[in-house]
């Protein structure tokens, strides 16, 4: 209908165009700054930090300090390992958490979802001294396995949510038709339901793992020493309280962009596809 | 050997009781329609059949064995519903073959299986294609197919022509009845269209708020309804029912004429008459009366008319005519009912 609509009127159609990139323009600025001075001399950031990076201030300072004084190659592979792992458990035990909600009728269904779902109104920093103490006392505090286990509490129950929702949706008759096959439970979950929700699962995925690559957190608080720290962490290394080693910072931020770019464009397809789901039919 | 029995099957849903004390058997070939309307328990009874459900109480008994318990895998039975339900990531092959491999059926058999299905319904031309490439006619094939290959000892079918459009319904129910004269299988089909029930079962289950009003042949069940909700719901149109009081061997219902009682029954007080669209006659009456009717509408079928009147009393009824009656809209008529085809009930609603 809104395509018709559009292509009916030219003058509809470009009054769009022109508010959406716009729009694009104010998202993308801050990130095309970074970048930019991500390649200029630090007298190049101050002189003029508007400007693409030209001759006398083109500079790879900042991605020179970030391989040689940080050890940024680590921290990268700490990143992509909480990220990684926090993201398929989240996306594993929620379905498995999803499914035993939506699937089974049990006494005491109602009560385990709204445990479950309670998770989401409750802000998991307010939790942080209490988890502190219990990864001390575990002897896992300043490893990868506390930030992985925090993480994956934290955005189990918005997985959980989504997915519960979305698979009261499939087919019954298919569930049954492979019940009737003698496929397991676990069989039926992963090899049936769960290609059906594909684009489901990897709008959850871009939701949990941004903000995990983004923490900083916990991070700082559960793993800071210098064998685990993330990303984001290291980054904070160049910004002092009297000296800021500018063009390491942007430098720093602007490599961090890159696996979550490759990550988004693999799943990009399928979450396009989960959002114009229910509009666009 | 295919035999399969509910035992006093009950099914509670939190306090409310959907099932209440099924208890019947279908013979080994025998081909079962259980028909009603929406909500009477008859796919929760079929879904019991296969293990899908767990009775509150009763037994399923299959082939002799007590399967109460048992998984669905394990009962020897194959399920077609009516949305298909085909694997979408697999072939048709692989639609037809996952329940034998899962089953650890070796290799050669479930070839054989799957060549066997694939002759009996045709679907050579297909097995490499996934469902989401097939047409709804013939999604529906190959879950018969898948159903086949698996050599149960009961098919369980529900509403499977449900999705399907008028002229494919009438094929693939065809084809249904064409598969159970090849293979002489056990077959429980569950449907609310009483055309695919008549015309499929050799015998007919009607149900109604969880509880089974009468089994029998379809003649059985449009000869003899056992009461005033099987005869309302076998037969198209529906049968004509009104309210009457019998009195010393004479029936007599406002807007009716008269009408004896069958011979050696003696029986006073309120009954509900039954009269089908085809056991009443017309004859043209010259104007309005304390005994006329008037045509209000006429359904021109082709071989048959379906004429609706208004009686002296407001009640409707429908009267079956050839299509060249000579009745138009606004006349007046009387109507004489041919005795043998009278059904009564008691106020209950059980046939007398």
């Amino acid at each position: 209908m809104f395509r018709t609509s559009a292509r009916q009127n030219p003058l509809r159609s470009s009054a769009l165009h022109l508010v959406l990139i716009v729009y694009t323009l104010i998202c993308v600025a801050p990130i095309l700054l970074i970048i930019m001075n991500s390649f200029k001399s630090r007298r190049g950031i101050f002189g003029a930090p508007l400007e693409f990076p030209r001759g006398e201030t083109f500079s790879l300072e900042g991605y020179e300090t970030v391989f040689t004084i940080g050890n940024f190659p680590l921290y990268f592979q700490n990143s992509l390992i909480v990220t990684i792992v926090s993201l398929l458990l989240t996306v594993v035990f929620g379905a498995m958490a999803a499914f035993a909600l939506s699937e089974y009728r049990y006494r005491g269904r109602e009560i385990l979802t709204l445990y479950m779902i309670l998770g989401l109104m409750v802000p998991i920093r307010l939790g942080t001294v209490g988890i502190l103490n219990m990864m001390a006392a575990a002897g896992i505090s300043n490893t990868l396995t506390a930030l992985i286990l925090v993480y994956t509490a934290q955005h189990l129950p918005l997985a959980i949510f989504v997915m519960s929702e979305l698979m009261r949706q499939v087919s019954d008759d298919l569930k049954n038709a492979a019940r009737i096959d003698g496929l397991s439970e676990y069989r039926i979950l992963f090899r049936l339901v769960m290609p059906v929700m594909r684009p489901a699962i990897a709008t959850i995925a871009v939701f949990t793992m941004i903000p995990i690559w983004n923490d900083l957190w916990f991070p700082l608080v559960l793993a800071p020493s210098e064998e685990t720290r993330t990303v984001t962490l290291g980054a904070q290394f160049f910004i002092g309280q009297f000296v800021t080693n500018w063009s390491a910072v942007l430098a720093a931020l602007s490599l961090a962009i890159i696996p979550m770019l490759v990550l988004y464009m693999l799943f990009s397809r399928q979450i396009i596809r989960g959002i114009t789901s229910g509009a666009v039919k | 050997m295919g035999e399969l029995a509910f035992r006093n099957i009950t099914k509670r849903f939190d306090k409310t009781e959907v099932l209440r004390h099924i208890d019947f058997q279908i013979e080994d070939g025998e081909f079962v329609v259980i028909v009603g309307p929406s909500g009477c328990g008859k796919s929760t009874l079929l879904r019991i059949a296969a293990g899908l459900e767990d009775q509150s109480e009763g037994q399923v008994i299959i082939g002799g064995t007590d399967v109460s318990l048992a998984p669905p895998a394990k009962r020897a039975i194959a399920m077609v519903f009516q949305s298909y339900a085909l694997y979408p990531h697999l072939t048709v092959e692989g639609n037809m073959s996952l329940g034998l491999k899962q089953a650890r059926t070796p290799k050669d058999v479930i070839k054989e299986r799957i060549a066997e299905a694939t002759r009996i319904l045709a679907l050579e031309p297909y097995l490499k294609r996934k469902p989401g490439q097939l047409s709804g006619g013939q999604r529906q094939r190959v879950a018969i197919g898948r159903a086949i290959s698996r050599h149960p000892q009961v098919f369980l079918f529900d509403e499977p022509l449900s999705n399907l459009d008028a002229a494919l319904r009438d094929q693939v129910r065809m084809e249904i009845a064409d598969l159970h004269r090849r293979l002489g299988a056990t077959m429980l089909y569950v449907t609310h269209d009483q055309v695919e029930a008549m015309t499929l079962a050799d015998r007919i289950v009607v149900m109604h708020d969880g509880v089974v009003q009468q089994i029998g042949t379809p003649r059985e069940l449009y000869k003899t309804p056992a009461n005033t909700f099987v005869a309302g719901f076998i037969g198209s149109p529906r049968m004509n029912m009104f309210q009457g009081q019998a009195n010393s061997g004479v029936i007599r219902a406002p807007g009716l004429p008269p009408l004896p009682l069958p011979e050696g029954t003696a029986l006073s007080g309120p009954v509900t008459v039954g009269l089908r669209a085809n056991g009443l006659d017309l004859h043209p009456a010259p104007g309005a009366g304390a005994d006329t009717s008037e045509v209000v509408d006429i359904d021109y079928l082709g071989n048959v008319c379906y004429l609706r009147l208004t009686l002296p009393d407001d009640a409707t009824m429908v009267v079956e005519q050839r299509p060249d009656h000579p009745f138009s809209l606004g006349d007046h008529v009387t109507v004489t009912v041919q005795p043998e085809e009278v059904h009564l009930f008691d106020p209950e609603g059980l046939r007398i």
